[in-house]
């Protein structure tokens, strides 16, 4: 049977997660191989070099640089505090003397005698990296971090903005096509994660950060409302580092889309579970997608310890979903999957599936479907 | 010696990319192309994979044995593999650069130009005079994390201090390299040479320094060599060391793998020689838009990072406004609704326009895409800045001042675009007009499209530095430019000056090659199109009044003009174009432009 490649999203009912979790610098690594973390758990901590300052001794003293260490009251690797003496020139007779004092707190990295400058470094900035996930060290790498295994379901959306959150998911529609409004957020929602249909407008996701809601998951959102969230225009989706107290996650695409059924039902059924969400997303080469975690209890695990069925691609039988116009966001089963290239109305000449979407036929280019799996 | 056959690829960052080019009958010709997914990623870890994949294509096509134990055969015995083999590569990034220079206009610009012209993206320039504190440059140096740094500054003898101080910065950050934790980042140091010790000790334990000549040695002068070949050597030894399977890579090459926009910017350099004319070229890609020029002889580069025609889809539409974009779309769409099709080309950058209203939609784009990347290459192209100019009596009433770009459209011979949107356009035309509505080229100006993106290949194989090899490699290279990789679109011949709608602002007198005679009157703000093949034809130019056709106002020009796949295209726009503001007016000029050309399916 004929069949095509198709990147699909992940909607995993059970899969068993690695996460490494590394410090940006090398430090110390406080959880052990096997030890169990919780998403909270601080695992590794190191402190960064301070912000560097540097001070124009020489111009501020009108000196020659050559003459820097005349004048200097500190040396190399000293600790001065804000207001310290750092240099001081003789003066005439004990008089008029100038002098340079410490603008910041810290120790005195590097005097130069060319350019008449000492670069001062304040004092060092602690980082903590924390588990993010529930689970197993399942490996430590050496004064960086652990790798987490954890048993979850998991589920990527296609687009996200905002790092890292969790809480407990809440679902807060009926169905897969309702909305998200603003009435249907109250306060009971602040540090939760909230499950919608088909779309959240740009007032009703305001009043979810108003709420301190820590994430929403939904199935579409304007393009163009972006802009009065992140204070700029969007150009390239590169996301995760912005300061937003409500991580948002879209599953379908820009715009009123229904949530896919399969990843709906997956929230629905851990309605109430605690869950790890990350709204990073990278479109490039090494996509990163935005995701959330559901860590899954013992009696949840099944017998059967295999992932969901992985993406075999499209076949004749396959369950899809139009991703561009004319038809985007219709789903149908494909029921052809022809080897010659065939002329679009736009006269592209592509390889191309036969969908069938409530009953009617229609010829829609392979690359602008995406696969959706069923149980 | 004659080089039987050549296999080149083009490690890109999503697609490997394999040609297989032999000398058939006299001539060198491409044979075969084949192309694999990039492995440089997990699950892979091994660029070569996809090499051996894009070449197993080439193998089934053209029957050849060209792999054996998983390795490229070169050279070759006789009925297997190749004669050589040669690489290019942007895979896992390409080459990430930072540079410094102590005045931005000056030694910064010149530093970035080294680093673009050698196929880097550079992804900041530090000046003293950028405006930032220090500590802002610091913090911004350790965040980038960049491949390489170019360090410059000062003329030969000059001021030491303020290289010195940037060096001090640098070292401040001690910035660490991107790829790999366990080298010290490669840092080439191009300043003024009574700094070199100071530099030396300031910089010198901290990372891999590298010291060539000034870039600057005179603030007349700019000395780009060096520091470009540097570039390139580090490159080879440094970043592609670490990235994955590089060295396997490069252990199988005859010639030194290229970074991929170096390799293109070198074939338009030694075109533009060779048949000493000037040549814009570009490469429209899903991430980024590269543009190569050459004017007067100098040879610049720029790279638009962020506009591209998927993955940045949506900066283009930030950066250019959404009223440009939609002064080109045929038709009435709301606006809230093109914006959200536009982000889901973004988040799915895979899919292809179905529709033809989709198609309208990117080609629009392209323009947008296109133009913006053109206007910040004419800005960077420029003459050096900050010298004293000789200036007579007559220049005294001109306001002329140094830095001026040096991207003249009236001079431009030959135009070529590259990249999915152009190369793959349904028609021929299309490509031909999106280059006209975007680059706007006046006078007379071939236009050519790359067929299947493969100037990378033939830049480096123009390159290849193996005595036994080089001259015949430069043919090859040379020969399937001009005969497989170019698509000849035909000339655009567009009068500039001032003129009245209803004007008659050019008479053609043309000579086919059948030898018919035709005359061929141009009214403003009209298009006609004769369809010629790639063939001479004799052309006698008579502008209007006041209009410029090349040699002057009112001055006729006798010259041959080639068609090809579109024709001639007359072009009786203004420059820049003009395109009407009253809705009605505007579908009406723009269908009629379309009509004129066969751009779209009635």
């Amino acid at each position: 049977m004929a069949h095509a490649y198709t990147p699909g999203l992940k909607v995993l009912h059970y899969t068993k997660l690695k996460k490494n979790r590394r410090l940006p610098i090398k430090g110390e690594v406080s959880k052990g191989k096997g030890d169990k973390v919780n998403a909270d758990d601080v695992i590794a901590k190191t402190d960064l070099p301070g912000n560097v300052n540097m001070l124009k001794v020489a111009n501020l003293l009108n000196i020659s640089p050559a003459d820097i260490h005349d004048v200097l009251e500190v040396k190399e690797g000293d600790t001065v505090n804000k207001g310290d003496m750092i240099a001081q020139t003789d003066g005439l007779f004990g008089f008029f003397k100038s002098d340079v004092r410490s603008p910041i707190s810290g120790t005195i990295e590097s005097i130069s005698d060319v350019t008449g400058q000492i670069v001062m470094r304040e004092a060092p900035i602690p980082v903590e990296v924390d588990a993010y996930v529930e689970g197993i060290v399942s490996d430590v790498i050496k004064d960086e971090g652990v790798t987490i295994e954890s048993e979850a379901a998991y589920i990527q959306g296609i687009f996200g903005i905002g790092g890292e959150s969790r809480g407990d998911l809440h679902v807060v529609v009926n169905n897969r096509d309702e909305e998200i409004t603003k009435d249907s957020i109250n306060s009971s929602h602040a540090g939760k994660i909230i499950v919608g249909g088909s779309f959240i407008s740009l007032d009703a996701y305001k009043k979810a950060i108003e709420l301190k809601v820590r994430g929403v998951v939904v199935g579409g959102f304007n393009y163009f409302d972006l802009e009065d969230i992140l204070g700029y225009t969007l150009g390239v989706a590169i996301t995760g580092t912005e300061d937003l107290v409500t991580s948002l996650i879209v599953t379908e695409g820009y715009g009123n889309i229904k949530m896919s059924e399969r990843t709906f039902n997956l929230l629905k059924k851990h309605d109430g579970k605690f869950v790890s969400v990350n709204g990073a997303t990278q479109i490039r080469a090494g996509v990163i997608r935005p995701e959330i975690v559901i860590p899954l209890d013992a009696d949840q695990i099944p017998d059967n310890k295999k992932d969901d069925r992985e993406n075999l691609g499209i076949q004749e039988g396959s369950l899809v979903r139009v991703i561009r116009a004319p038809y985007f966001g219709k789903i149908g089963e494909v029921t052809d999957l022809p080897s010659e290239l065939q002329k679009m109305e736009s006269e592209t000449m592509v390889r191309v599936a036969t969908v069938k979407i409530n009953s009617e036929s229609f010829t829609i280019p392979r690359s602008n479907l995406e696969m959706l799996e069923t149980d | 010696m004659t080089l039987k056959t050549i296999l080149a690829t083009d490690c890109g960052s999503t697609t490997t990319k394999a040609i297989l080019i032999e000398y058939l009958n006299g001539e060198y010709r491409l044979t075969q192309r084949g192309e694999a997914p990039t492995t440089v990623e997990a699950p892979f870890e091994d660029v070569t994979r996809g090499v051996l994949n894009a070449v197993m294509e080439i193998e089934e096509l053209s029957g050849r044995t060209i792999i054996e134990d998983d390795q490229v055969i070169s050279p070759s015995n006789g009925t297997t593999g190749v004669d050589i083999y040669i690489s290019t590569s942007s895979a896992g990034g390409g080459l990430q650069m930072m540079v410094a220079g102590v005045v931005k206009t000056m030694s910064g610009e010149s530093a970035e130009r080294a680093a673009l012209g050698a196929g880097s993206i550079v992804m900041d320039i530090i000046a003293s005079n950028d405006g930032r504190l220090p500590h802002e440059k610091i913090k911004r140096i350790r965040d980038l994390r960049p491949d390489m740094i170019l360090l410059s500054g000062g003329i030969d003898g000059g001021t030491v201090s303020h290289v010195v101080e940037l060096a001090e910065i640098l070292a401040a950050a001690n910035p660490q390299p991107r790829l790999g934790q366990e080298y010290k980042l490669p840092v080439i140091y191009a300043g003024n040479n009574k700094a070199q010790d100071q530099i030396r000790e300031t910089l010198g334990d901290m990372v891999d320094l590298d010291i060539v000549d000034n870039i600057r040695p005179v603030l007349e002068k700019e000395n780009l060599e060096p520091s470009r070949d540097k570039i390139h050597d580090l490159f080879m030894e440094h970043v592609m060391q670490q990235a994955p399977g590089y060295k396997k890579l490069m252990s199988w090459t005859d010639a030194p793998i290229m970074p991929t926009p170096g390799a293109v910017g070198s074939l338009i350099e030694m075109i533009a020689e060779k048949e000493d004319i000037t040549v814009v070229g570009v490469d429209i890609g899903g991430a980024t838009t590269d543009i190569f020029s050459v004017f007067q002889g100098k040879f610049n580069r720029t790279v638009s990072a962020n506009l591209g025609m998927s993955y940045s889809i949506c900066n283009v539409l930030a950066e250019s406004g959404l009223d440009n974009v939609l002064r080109w779309v045929p038709f009435d769409i709301d606006r809230k609704e093109l914006t959200n099709r536009i982000g889901n080309k973004m988040i799915r950058p895979t899919t292809v326009p179905q529709s033809l209203e989709e198609l309208f939609i990117e080609q629009s784009i392209a323009r947008e895409a296109l133009r913006l990347s053109f206007k910040q290459h004419k800005e960077f192209a420029v003459g050096l800045k900050g010298i004293q100019k000789e200036r007579t009596i007559s220049d005294a009433f001109e306001q002329s001042t140094s830095g001026e770009s040096l991207v003249n459209m009236m001079d431009l011979d030959l135009l070529v675009g590259s990249g999915g949107v152009l190369s793959h356009a349904p028609r021929r035309e299309q490509s031909a007009k999106m280059l006209i509505d975007s680059f706007m080229p006046e006078g007379v100006t071939q236009l050519a499209v790359d067929s299947i993106f493969m100037m990378p290949q033939l830049g480096v194989l123009a390159h290849v530095d193996k005595e036994e090899f080089k001259d015949e490699s430069r043919k090859a290279a040379l020969e399937v430019f001009h005969k497989d990789c170019l698509i000849r679109l035909g000339t655009c011949i567009n009068p500039v000056g001032r003129s009245k709608p209803g004007d008659i602002v050019l008479n053609a007198e043309l000579t086919m090659p059948d030898g018919r005679i035709l005359e061929q009157e141009l009214i403003k703000d009209k298009i006609v199109r004769i369809e010629v093949p790639y063939e001479p034809v004799k052309a006698i130019l008579r502008p209007g009044k006041n209009m410029d056709i090349g040699a002057g106002p009112g001055q006729e020009i006798a010259t041959d003009i080639y068609g090809g796949t579109v024709g001639l295209i007359f072009d009786g726009r203004d420059r820049p174009i003009s395109i009407p503001s009253d809705p009605l007016k505007r579908l009406e000029a723009l269908r009629s432009w379309s009509s004129a050309l066969n751009e779209y399916p009635e």
